[in-house]
C-alpha cells in the first residue's frame, strides 16, 4: 500500500528551478533511499514533501491525502517527521528538551522518551546537557529520536552521516532497522551510496533535478548507479 | 537620611519599568521584533481602564483583569493580522509598521479624548503607604506594582522552563524553521507571544495610571524606559531586566530630587553610562529570552 | 541559442535614459521658475514651497541613512534641534549674520553627530533604531535646561532678524531652501553615481559580500549618518529662521522624524524620486485634512503601514515595476554596438 507517491514533481527556488518532474513512491513499511551529488535536488525533494516549498496539492500523496503546499506544521501533525541535514537541534535546550519538543505534536504511538533512551543510550547519560555540547553522532541521535517523538509513519532523513566519522555512521545505520521494525517507513537522503544501498529496499538516483535511476539495490550494478549519478 | 529614601522610592519605580521592560524583551525574544509602539499600548491599556472605570464605576484594580484580556487579544489579533506579514529576515519593516502603529495610536487617542493629561482614581491606595522605620516609608501602590513585576517575571520563567508552551517558545526563538518541522505552528505561537506580551503591558499601564498623569503623548517615554531597563540590565535575562529597571528608577529618582526637570535626563545618563562602558548589560545572556 | 550573436564591436556604459533628459529639461525649468519666485510669486505661496523644499531636504537625509545606509534612526529630529538652537547661538549670542549662519550650523551639528554615533553605533538594528530616539530625548532634555537659551518655553529669534526688509528675508530664505532641496536630492544623485555610491547600494544589498570586497561598511555607514546629520542641521537652522521662535518640544519633536520616515516610505525608500512623491503626498493630504486636526498623520500613518504590508516600494516602486521610467538614472546600462551600428542594451 502506497504511503507517500509524489509524481511529476517540480521545484522551483525563485526562477530557479531544481527539480523537473520527480516521480517516487513508497511502500507501508519500506525503506527508500535517494542518492545523488550536491546539488541534485535531494534536499529540495525532501522540503516539497515538509511543505517548505510550495507543490500542487496532488502532486505528493500521503496514504492517499494530498498533502502538497500544506504547512508544514500540518503535514508534521499527518505523520510525517523529519531529521534535517546538519541536524538543527535547538541550542538553548537539553538534550531532552530537544527529545519533548519533538513530541509536540502529541501523536499516538511507541515513541516516548524511555524509548528513545532505550534505542540510543548515550543519550540518557547526557540528558540534561546542552544538545549542541554533544559530539557530532550523538547530536545526529538525539536528532532522529526527536523525529521520532512525534510517532511518525514516515521518517525522512536528510544526511544523516554528513561530517561523521565512519564509526559513528555504522553506529547510526544499525538503529535504522530497529525503526523499521516499529512500522516506521524510511526515506534515507545520502551521498554515502554503501550505507544507503545496504539498507534500503529500493533506491531512487537524482541527478540535476531528475531520477536517473530506481530499483532494488541488488538488481543494480556498481556501472549503473555511477552512471546515474554522475551523468553523462 | 534622605538620600536613603531617594534611592528606596527609586528601587520601587524599577518595579514598573521592569513590568514596562518585560513585554518588550519577551516579544524580541521570541520574535526577534523591538514593537515600537510598546509605549503607546501601555498609554492605550490606561485610557481602556479610564474608559471602563468610568462607564462601569469600577475601581481600577477591579478593571485590570478585562483590560489585560482585551489587551492580550489585541496583542494577537495585531500579530497575526498584520505583524506576522512583516516580519522575516529585513529588520525595516517591522520597525517602521509599529513606528506607523505609534503615531497612529497616538494621535487617534488625541482625537477621541483630547491632549488633556488624565489620571485613574486610585482612591487610598494611592496615598497609603506603609512605615518601614527610620522615617522612611513605602507606597502601597509601589509595593503592590513590585510585586506585580516580580510576579510576571516568575510566572514568565515558569511557563518557559516548565509547559510545552515555553517549549515551543524557546525552539521557536532558537530556530524559526526547524521548530516548524516539529509541528510548531508558528504564526500560532508569534500570535500568543504578542498576546502576552500586550497583557503584561496592560498590567503595567493600568499601575502606571493610578499612580501619575497620563496623556496621549507619553507613548514614547514609556518605550524608551523600557528599553532602557532591558539594556542596562542585560539582554535576554529577565531578572537582569528588574534589576535594570531598579537601576533606572534610582537614577531618576536622584536626579528629581536634585531638581525637578532633571529626573528623565539622569536616567538617560545612567543608560548612555551602561552604554559606553559595558554595552552588553550588567547580566547578558546570550541565549534564550 | 540556435544563431550566433552578432559581433560586439564596441561596448560603453551608459547611464542616461531619454527619460532623464526629459527630466533635466524640466528640472530646470522648475529651478529656474523658483529661484525667480520672489519677483512674481506670493508671498504665502513661498512660504509653502520652503516648507516643501526642507520637508524634502529632510526626507532625502532619512532615505540616505536607511535606503541607502540600511540605518533605521527615529532620533533624526535631534539634530534638527540642534541646528535649529545653534542658529540661536549663532545669531542671537553671537551675532553672525542669521542667514550665513545656516552651514554654520550644519558644520556644528555635523561635529557633534560624531561622537553622538560613536556612541550609539554601539548599538545594532532595532536596538540602534530606539538608542537614536534616546539620544534625541537626552538633546530634547538638556536643551529644556539651559535658562541661557530659554530652557522649556523656548526663546524667539526675531532680533536677530532686525535689520531684514521682509522681502529679503524671504527671499533669502527661499533660495536657502531651494539650495537645500535641490541640492539634497542632487547630491544624493551626485553620491550615488560616485564610487561611493556604489559601496552603499552594495552595502544596502548585502553587508556581508560587499565586506567580503573590502568596503569598510562601518565607515560608510558612519559617514552617511554625519552627512544626514549635516543636512538635518542645515534645515533645523533654517526651520527657525523661518519661524522665529524656537522651544526643545518643538525642535526636538518626534513629528519631524514621523514625516520623514512616512514620506519616504509611501514615496519609494531606496529611490531618488521616491522622498519628492512622498513629501506630495504629505502636503496634499495635510491641505485636505487640514480641518481635522491631525487626521492627516493618521493617514499618513495608515498609508504608510499599507505601503510596507503590500507595495514595499513605495509609490514609486509601483510605477518603476510598470515602466522602467528614470529621471535619476544610477545603475549602470551596458550597450553593444553590433555589426550594423545600431547600439542595443544587453538584456540582464
Amino acid at each position: 500500500m502506497s504511503l507517500l507517491a509524489i509524481q511529476s514533481l517540480k521545484a522551483f527556488y525563485g526562477d530557479f528551478q531544481a527539480l523537473f518532474g520527480v516521480d517516487l513512491e513508497i511502500v507501508q513499511g519500506q525503506t527508500v533511499a535517494v542518492i545523488g551529488a550536491n546539488g541534485a535536488g535531494k534536499t529540495t525533494l525532501l522540503r516539497s514533501v515538509m511543505g517548505m516549498l510550495a507543490a500542487p496539492s496532488d502532486v505528493i500523496r500521503f496514504d492517499g491525502k494530498p498533502i502538497g503546499g500544506l504547512a508544514t506544521h500540518a503535514i508534521v501533525a499527518e505523520g510525517i517527521a523529519m531529521v534535517p541535514e546538519g541536524r538543527k537541534l535547538f541550542p538553548s535546550l537539553s538534550v531532552e528538551e530537544n527529545l519533548r519538543v519533538g513530541a509536540y505534536p502529541k501523536r499516538q504511538g511507541p515513541w516516548t522518551l524511555e524509548r528513545i533512551y532505550a534505542l540510543f543510550p548515550r543519550l540518557s547519560e547526557r540528558r540534561n546537557q546542552p544538545a549542541t555540547s554533544m559530539s557530532g553522532g550523538e547530536q545526529q541521535m538525539a536528532a532522529i529520536g526527536r523525529a521520532l517523538m512525534s510517532n511518525p509513519r514516515l521518517l525522512l532523513c536528510d544526511e544523516i552521516s554528513l561530517g561523521l566519522a565512519p564509526v559513528a555512521v555504522r553506529e547510526l545505520y544499525r538503529a535504522l532497522p530497529g525503526i523499521s521494525a516499529e512500522g516506521v517507513s524510511l526515506l534515507v537522503i545520502e551521498q554515502d551510496i554503501g550505507q544507503a544501498m545496504a539498507v534500503a529496499n529500493q533506491v531512487y538516483c537524482l541527478q540535476e533535478g531528475r531520477v536517473t535511476l530506481a530499483g532494488k539495490p541488488n538488481e543494480l550494478t556498481r556501472e549503473r548507479v555511477a552512471a546515474a549519478y554522475f551523468g553523462n | 537620611m534622605e538620600w536613603v529614601d531617594v534611592v528606596l522610592q527609586g528601587a520601587l519605580l524599577g518595579g514598573l519599568y521592569a513590568l514596562f521592560a518585560s513585554g518588550l524583551s519577551l516579544a524580541f525574544g521570541i520574535m526577534r521584533m523591538v514593537n515600537l509602539a510598546h509605549g503607546d499600548f501601555i498609554v492605550l491599556s490606561a485610557y481602556l481602564a479610564l474608559v471602563l472605570t468610568q462607564s462601569l464605576g469600577i475601581p481600577p484594580l477591579a478593571a485590570l483583569p478585562a483590560v489585560a484580556v482585551i489587551m492580550a487579544v489585541v496583542g494577537y489579533v495585531l500579530q497575526r493580522g498584520l505583524l506576522n506579514r512583516v516580519l522575516g529576515d529585513d529588520i525595516m519593516p517591522p520597525l517602521l509598521v509599529t513606528f506607523g502603529l505609534s503615531v497612529v495610536i497616538q494621535n487617534l487617542l488625541q482625537e477621541i479624548f483630547s491632549a488633556d493629561t488624565q489620571s485613574l482614581p486610585g482612591g487610598t491606595l494611592v496615598t497609603a503607604s506603609l512605615p518601614i522605620g527610620g522615617g522612611l516609608a513605602v507606597g502601597w501602590l509601589s509595593l503592590l506594582t513590585l510585586v506585580a513585576a516580580l510576579a510576571v517575571i516568575a510566572v514568565l520563567q515558569l511557563i518557559l522552563a516548565r509547559t510545552r508552551l515555553g517549549l515551543a517558545f524557546r525552539a521557536t526563538s532558537d530556530d524559526l524553521v526547524t521548530s516548524r518541522l516539529m509541528g510548531i505552528d508558528t504564526r500560532q505561537i508569534y500570535g500568543l507571544a504578542m498576546g502576552i506580551a500586550l497583557a503584561i503591558v496592560a498590567i503595567a499601564g493600568v499601575l502606571m495610571a493610578i499612580r501619575t498623569t497620563f496623556d496621549p503623548t507619553g507613548g514614547p517615554a514609556r518605550l524608551i524606559f523600557a528599553f532602557e531597563s532591558v539594556i542596562i540590565g542585560g539582554m535576554g535575562s529577565p531578572w537582569g531586566t528588574l534589576l535594570g529597571g531598579v537601576i533606572l528608577g534610582v537614577a531618576q529618582s536622584i536626579g528629581f530630587s536634585i531638581q525637578v526637570g532633571l529626573g528623565q535626563l539622569f536616567g538617560h545618563l545612567a543608560f548612555l553610562a551602561i552604554l559606553m562602558v559595558r554595552p552588553q548589560g550588567l547580566f547578558p545572556r546570550t541565549r534564550g529570552v | 541559442m540556435t544563431s550566433a550573436p552578432p559581433i560586439a564591436r564596441t561596448a560603453a556604459i551608459v547611464r542616461g535614459t531619454r527619460a532623464s533628459r526629459l527630466g533635466g529639461v524640466l528640472g530646470a525649468v522648475i529651478l529656474l521658475a523658483l529661484v525667480t519666485m520672489p519677483w512674481w510669486g506670493e508671498r504665502a505661496d513661498m512660504h509653502t514651497v520652503v516648507e516643501f523644499l526642507y520637508m524634502l531636504a529632510l526626507a532625502e537625509m532619512w532615505n540616505l541613512l536607511a535606503g541607502f545606509g540600511g540605518l533605521v534612526s527615529i532620533g533624526q529630529q535631534a539634530y534638527v534641534g540642534i541646528g535649529g538652537y545653534m542658529l540661536v547661538l549663532l545669531a542671537m549670542k553671537l551675532g553672525v549674520g542669521p542667514f550665513i549662519a545656516v552651514p554654520l550650523c550644519g558644520i556644528i551639528t555635523a561635529i557633534i553627530a560624531i561622537p553622538t554615533a560613536a556612541l550609539v553605533f554601539r548599538l545594532r538594528g532595532a536596538y540602534f533604531a530606539v538608542g537614536t530616539w534616546v539620544v534625541a530625548e537626552v538633546f530634547r532634555l538638556t536643551f529644556a535646561n539651559i535658562i541661557w537659551l530659554g530652557a522649556g518655553t523656548g526663546t524667539s529669534l526675531t532680533s536677530a532678524m532686525m535689520g531684514y526688509s521682509a522681502w529679503l528675508r524671504d527671499s533669502l530664505a527661499l533660495w536657502i531652501a531651494i539650495i537645500l532641496g535641490v541640492g539634497s536630492v542632487m547630491g544624493i544623485y551626485w553620491l550615488l553615481r560616485s564610487r561611493l555610491g556604489l559601496a552603499l547600494t552594495a552595502i544596502r544589498d548585502s553587508e556581508v559580500a560587499s565586506r567580503s570586497l573590502g568596503v569598510d561598511v562601518r565607515r560608510v555607514k558612519f559617514g552617511v549618518y554625519i552627512v544626514s546629520a549635516f543636512g538635518c542641521g542645515m534645515v533645523g537652522a533654517l526651520v527657525y529662521l523661518t519661524k522665529l521662535r524656537i522651544s526643545p518640544d518643538a525642535a526636538f519633536d518626534i513629528n519631524w522624524t514621523a514625516i520623514m520616515i512616512f514620506t519616504v516610505v509611501i514615496g519609494g525608500i531606496g529611490t531618488i524620486e521616491g522622498p519628492i512623491i512622498g513629501c506630495i503626498v504629505y502636503f496634499v493630504l495635510r491641505d485636505l485634512l487640514a480641518d481635522y486636526g491631525s487626521w492627516y498623520l493618521i493617514a499618513m500613518g495608515l498609508i504608510a503601514i499599507a505601503v510596507m504590508v503590500w507595495a514595499r516600494r513605495g509609490l514609486w516602486g509601483l510605477l518603476l515595476a510598470r515602466t522602467d521610467l528614470r529621471f535619476f538614472p544610477v545603475q549602470r546600462r551596458v550597450v553593444i554596438e553590433d555589426e550594423a551600428g545600431a547600439s542595443k542594451p544587453v538584456e540582464g
